[in-house]
């Protein structure tokens, strides 16, 4: 796997595209996007700023070997699953995976961008709700207000102190959630089924990478 | 036809007609006015009793001229079909009471419009004599083809299964044309995956084994006369000699050359022998075909690796310097060729470079297979092919990344897509393009193909490109030489599977044509036309102008200088009794005077009536069907316009529009067809020349002292439904504004 990460591809070459189709999840699409832009077009995110390439310009980048670019991309990280480029692709590109599926291989060479700020949240999500089988709301926000450091994390704190106050009241929220989550039932079932979905999904990577 | 002129008219009262007009002022009218003495009504003419009313008349009584007022007469035509007469039909229903409001207020002009439409059809008929066809024909039921390749070919098959016999010029030693060239086709047939056998030898086989189709290789036309149903092929053939033809119609079907790479010296053509255009990568596929192997690149012989096609070399060009046009086809071969190379070894890279990539038909299929396949598709416009030792670099701007400097390194062959340049002769209008971007227009070709002995020329007409002309949008295989026909490339850039279509298509046209001059009658699109025009000699002054506007080359000059005129090739258009001068042009059924006599017949009311009187001269092929179309709709339309359908605008002589101002019209509308390259002239140039005439016709105006709005032409096309009936009130409400003419009552 280094040496993959290490690897620089010539350009247009098929060599990433080679790659892509062998190591991410659902990349032997790529090669038959026609390059219509109706993906691009439809994605209701509009590109808001960290969108640095819409779906329609990474399977061209694939394509065209920019494998630094592609993997170091936020674009796959900016979809948020809502699925009508899927939809609308006249070549039936499962593109919503196809994103996931680069970002999931990015993050597994350690090329995805560093702190950003979905993959931030994403991680933190995993590891919160893997805990007890549930969503830990409260831990989940302040992590992420205190995602940039302990002072950011206070001014975020202060800024949202009048939704906290409000949903206090209202009884949406617990503090003392901070010290004992209520979880699942069957935690340590829960904790089973997660081990055993994660080996599985080592061993096809495996494969895959063989 | 009888011996004697006996006229008798018939007024439908179906259809409301009955109730909406005064049937007995109606009779009275064709009675006094019309002097037309057998007069009969009936409820519901169009039926099979009213149809044996007046079957019976001409059987029995003796009646040889007709005149129905009922519907428009491209209503009911199955009904009302009496070959052995002539009729005019008078348009009550859809001219009439379909386009005016049901209103005690409109009841008066309704009425007066009825009236005048039926003088209109009784001055008509008066001045008609039945058609009997054109008496110089020709019954050769043989087709020349020219050319062998697949249009060629598929032309001659098909007419040998229908059962006529072929004649096959082809010019060089063998039948095939580009497609023998070809180590495989663009699939036609589900599923389209691949690429497939280019079916060249089956066809030749076939050929070889029909007795109906005789074939000459080697050989060139030499001289092309007559006309249809009696042409004269002068076959110059291999040994030298001669051999004559007698033919009944002609397929062109002479294809295509590929655009000159050499013109492309920046794609590396020429510096490389690693470059190629389409038709080197299918003899470098066929060689590799007979030798069992993989595709060579021909600087060193070693396999190809990796494969750069690039697309629109020298084609879609905005800067005048190479192919203005898309030649359709090449897309889909560029994408077979990359085939030829995944199919062999999935791991040879093959990557296509395009700015659009157009595949009609079920290509969009193949390209999905290619895709499958993984043939790279990269949307990119190349600028430059560089060679370096046995491989090139092709640089390009990709244009999805907006990548100015975007490059192929390292690959092994550079396929360029060249276009079609059509093989169509000489272009005889070379004269008139002269000058005018004169780079851009493919270069005039000096080798005559059908050496036509035509005071017009030895080639069919162009169009643009020097792609032969034809009605693009209506009859794409009519020529402007009737009985010829151009198929395939010749005649619009295309592929095999429409090459094939198009010989069909052509074919079946030239069966008809043959048909139809056999029994004296027009060919398309006044297919069984019967009329055919003549001339007065003797008043003839020799200005040449109908000689020279025909747009069908069908008249010559004999000796004398007078028009010739060749009946079998014309298409009854009306074009030179509408330009001559003297008006000693006319046809049976139609003539200046058939027009001439419905325009005064109109009744004009006085000055002071506030009724103004507008004739509408309309194309029987366009605007009047739509005006039929409008009526179906009820879209009311002014009651002071008087229409009469002409054959086509260039039928419309002058003298028609200075006689109805002369006579107190206040205004006059002309409706043809769209003219100039876009032209959907049934006639071609029809419209233009009338277009052409009219713009002279201010003179006569101001002659007159008459505004010149009293006099308009009129693009119309047959979907121009709600158009025309807002044009002609417009117009009304402009004659209202000029005020009412002044030689009425004269
Ligand atoms: S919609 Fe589909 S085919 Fe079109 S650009 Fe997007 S992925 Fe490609
Ligand atoms: S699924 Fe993702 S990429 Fe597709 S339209 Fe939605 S947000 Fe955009
Ligand atoms: S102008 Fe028209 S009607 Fe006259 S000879 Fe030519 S084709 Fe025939
Ligand atoms: S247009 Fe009339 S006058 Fe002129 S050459 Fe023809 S027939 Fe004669």
């Amino acid at each position: 796997m280094s040496n993959l990460s290490s690897q620089a591809a010539a350009q247009y070459n098929n060599n990433f595209l080679k790659e892509v189709e062998a190591m991410v999840e659902e990349g032997n699409w790529v090669k038959m996007c026609m390059q219509c832009g109706v993906c691009s077009g439809s994605c209701p995110t509009n590109f808001q700023a960290g969108w640095d390439h819409p779906p329609q310009e990474i399977f061209m980048m694939i394509r065209a070997g920019k494998r630094e670019e592609v993997l170091n991309s936020q674009s796959m990280w900016m979809c948020t699953s809502c699925y009508n480029c899927i939809v609308r692709c006249p070549r039936k590109l499962p593109i919503t995976h196809i994103m996931h599926g680069l970002a999931n291989y990015a993050h597994r060479l350690g090329l995805a961008p560093k702190n950003q700020p979905t993959r931030h949240f994403a991680k933190l999500f995993w590891n919160n709700c893997i805990q007890t089988g549930r969503v830990n709301e409260l831990k989940l926000s302040l992590g992420l207000y205190f995602k940039d450091g302990f002072k950011q994390g206070i001014i975020n704190g202060l800024a949202m102190k009048d939704v906290a106050l409000g949903l206090l009241k209202a009884k949406r929220l617990n503090p003392f959630e901070l010290f004992k989550a209520h979880g699942c039932k069957d935690q340590k079932g829960i904790h089973a089924m997660l081990k055993k979905a994660h080996e599985i999904e080592e061993r096809r990577k495996a494969i895959k990478t063989a | 036809m009888a011996v004697e002129k006996k006229v008798a008219a018939y007024i439908c009262q179906g259809c409301g007609l009955g109730e909406r007009l005064d049937t007995d002022a109606l009779v009275d009218v064709v009675k006094k006015e019309g002097k037309i003495q057998q007069v009969k009504p009936h409820p519901f003419l169009c039926s099979s009793e009213g149809v044996t009313m007046i079957q019976n008349d001409i059987d029995n009584d003796g009646v040889s001229h007709i005149m129905i007022g009922a519907c428009s007469r491209r209503a009911k035509t199955d009904a009302f079909n009496f070959p052995s007469v002539a009729m005019s039909r008078a348009n009550l229903r859809e001219g009439v009471i379909w386009i005016r409001p049901d209103t005690e207020e409109a009841r008066e002009t309704t009425q007066e419009m009825a009236e005048d439409y039926l003088r209109m059809g009784c001055a008509e008929i008066k001045a008609m004599r039945q058609p009997e066809g054109n008496p110089n024909t020709g019954t050769s039921k043989t087709l020349l083809v020219v050319g062998g390749g697949i249009t060629g070919m598929t032309a001659a098959l098909e007419a040998a299964k229908t059962g006529y016999p072929v004649v096959l010029v082809e010019k060089s030693g063998q039948l095939g044309g580009w497609a023998a060239k070809l180590h495989m086709r663009v699939p036609s047939h589900e599923p389209y995956k691949a690429p497939v056998d280019n079916g060249v030898a089956g066809m030749v086989s076939a050929i070889e084994a029909d007795p109906n189709i005789k074939v000459y290789l080697n050989a060139t036309l030499a001289k092309t006369s007559g006309a249809p149903g009696r042409f004269q092929a002068e076959i110059a053939t291999e040994s030298g000699s001669t051999a004559t033809e007698d033919v009944g119609a002609i397929v062109q079907a002479t294809g295509f050359e590929l655009y000159d790479a050499n013109k492309l010296p920046e794609l590396g053509y020429g510096a490389s022998p690693n470059v190629v255009d389409q038709g080197g990568l299918e003899q470098l596929a066929r060689e590799a075909a007979e030798r069992g192997g993989p595709i060579l690149r021909p600087s060193d012989g070693q396999p190809v690796k990796s494969v750069v096609f690039v697309q629109c070399a020298g084609q879609r060009d905005a800067s005048g310097t190479h192919l203005a046009y898309c030649s359709g086809h090449c897309c889909n071969t560029s994408i077979k060729q990359a085939m030829y190379f995944k199919d062999a070894n999935a791991d040879i890279d093959t990557t296509v470079l395009y700015t659009d990539l157009r595949t009609p038909g079920n290509g969009e299929d193949f390209y999905r297979s290619a895709q499958e396949k993984g043939v790279i598709f990269t949307k990119g416009k190349v600028a430059s092919v560089q060679p370096a030792g046995n491989t090139c670099k092709v640089n390009f701007h990709d244009l999805i990344l907006d990548d100015q400097n975007a490059s192929i390194e390292n690959a092994d062959l550079v396929v360029l897509a060249t276009g079609q340049v059509p093989n169509s002769g000489v272009n005889i209008d070379f004269k008139a393009v002269e000058g005018e971007e004169a780079a851009a227009e493919v270069e005039k070709k000096t080798i005559s193909i059908l050496n036509l002995d035509y005071r017009q020329g030895k080639d069919v007409p162009q169009l643009k490109y020097g792609f032969t002309d034809s009605h693009f949008i209506c009859f794409p295989y009519e020529t402007r030489r009737t009985g010829i026909y151009t198929a395939g490339p010749v005649r619009r850039p295309m592929d095999i599977a429409q090459a094939k279509e198009d010989a069909t298509g052509a074919t079946l046209k030239a069966i008809q044509a043959l048909e139809n001059a056999a029994i004296g009658s027009a060919a398309h699109p006044r297919s069984g036309d019967l009329s055919y025009p003549s001339v007065r000699l003797e008043g003839c002054t020799q200005c040449k102008r109908c000689t020279v506007e025909c747009p069908f080359g069908a008249i010559d000059e004999d000796e004398k200088r007078y028009p010739l005129f060749n009946e079998s090739r014309c298409r009854r258009c009306g074009t030179c009794m509408g330009a001559c001068p003297v008006r000693v042009i006319s046809f049976e059924n139609y003539s200046v005077d058939t027009v001439g006599s419905q325009i005064k017949a109109v009744s004009i009311p006085d000055e002071f009536s506030e009724k103004p009187r507008i004739l509408v001269l309309a194309c029987e092929n366009d605007a009047y069907p739509a005006m039929d179309m409008a009526a179906m709709n009820r879209t009311e339309t002014s009651s002071f316009v008087r229409v009469v359908p002409v054959r086509c605008l260039g039928s419309v002589n002058t003298i028609w529009i200075t006689d109805a101002l002369n006579s107190g019209y206040d205004g006059v509308m002309l409706m043809g067809c769209k003219h100039g390259d876009e032209y959907q002239c049934h006639f071609v140039k029809g419209s233009e020349l009338a277009n052409y005439r009219m713009s002279k016709i201010d003179d006569t105006l101001k002659g007159f002292n008459l505004e010149t709005d009293r006099v308009q032409t009129y693009e119309v096309a047959i979907t121009d439904i709600d158009r025309v009936p807002k044009l002609i009130n417009d117009f009304e409400k402009r004659m209202f504004e000029i005020g009412m003419s002044p030689f009425k009552g004269f």
